[in-house]
């Protein structure tokens, strides 16, 4: 019953796999998107210290902490793009968002 | 041992099952309240794997502002979110591909992967026993990372002045206090002294 680097990696692919799955079934909600994201890179965080922790060496687990810097600064960033969004065309459907023609 | 593998299992499982929330929940404040249930078993594994530090980071930097934030904007936002549950069903194919695709390619990667034979000769920061983990990140996050934690405080400030300038409107026909305008006025600008002889008026 060890738990060792394995079963971390598995959990991190699964929530990983989550985050993907969430974006693509929710194709209208770019909350729930956002949510996602977030999910992915909570993934990422745990391979990067499960990996800190195999091979005892603290770097991954500096770097988790930058993931996580970044991760808050998208966060805010992604919300007030969807608040002024929503301000301007009182929705926040992913399919409306074409005002660029992109 | 048996303790370690109980926790871990019961982590990973809360974990697991409340990320499969987020995106499966009908309304989104409840996705939100999974967020934090899985960001805090998260939290749990991260104790469990010895990152105390990242462990409580994680607990303030995701549940005190990140999943607050999106719990604000969630509930301020005047949505119906029904209508935006259409489709979900239409996009349940493409989503299972994308998602049998990733998972063959992980069991791809996991089935034959090792570890390199010189990777513990590579370790830049070894973990060392004698001092607590928190101490340890901060002996390297202030000597080697200087330049990497100062660029993610740039970030941060970036994402904070972003995220004002953004939000900020400036609306028409609201009147506001101008405090200029207040000190600048004189007496001469609005007092009118007026010497009107008795029983005559203006």
């Amino acid at each position: 019953m060890t738990i060792g680097l394995g079963h971390y990696l598995t959990v991190a692919a699964i929530l990983f796999t989550l985050g993907i799955f969430g974006i693509f079934l929710n194709r209208k909600n770019v909350i729930i998107i956002l949510m996602s994201v977030e999910l992915m890179l909570l993934a990422v965080n745990i391979n990067l210290v499960a990996f800190s922790m195999s091979l005892g060496d603290l770097v991954g687990q500096v770097f988790a902490m930058f993931v996580l810097t970044v991760a808050a600064a998208e966060a805010a960033i992604g919300l007030a793009i969807l608040v002024v969004y929503f301000r301007n065309r009182g929705s926040i459907e992913v399919e409306d968002i074409n005002v660029m023609k992109g | 041992m048996i303790i370690q593998a109980i926790a871990f299992y019961l982590f990973a499982i809360v974990a697991v099952g409340s990320g499969a929330m987020v995106i499966a929940a009908r309304n989104p404040v409840h996705s939100v309240l999974f967020l934090i249930l899985a960001f805090f078993n998260s939290a749990g594994l991260f104790v469990l794997m010895g990152a105390e530090f990242l462990a409580m980071i994680l607990v303030v930097v995701y549940v005190g502002a990140v999943a607050v934030l999106f719990l604000f904007v969630v509930m301020m936002l005047d949505i119906n979110f029904v209508a935006l549950r259409e489709g979900f069903l239409r996009y349940l194919p493409i989503g299972m591909a994308i998602g049998l695709i990733l998972l063959v390619e992980l069991i791809v990667v996991f089935g034959t992967w090792v570890v390199a034979p010189s990777a513990p000769q590579m370790v830049v920061a070894p973990v060392r026993p004698d001092i607590t983990n928190t101490e340890a990140l901060g002996r390297i996050l202030y000597t080697d990372y200087l330049y990497l934690f100062q660029t993610a405080g740039l970030i941060l400030l970036v994402a904070m002045i972003g995220a004002i300038v953004l939000t900020l409107r400036q609306r028409v026909g609201v009147r506001r206090q101008s405090i200029a305008a207040q000190v600048t006025r004189r007496r001469a600008d609005t007092l009118e002294v007026k010497d009107v002889p008795s029983g005559s008026g203006i």
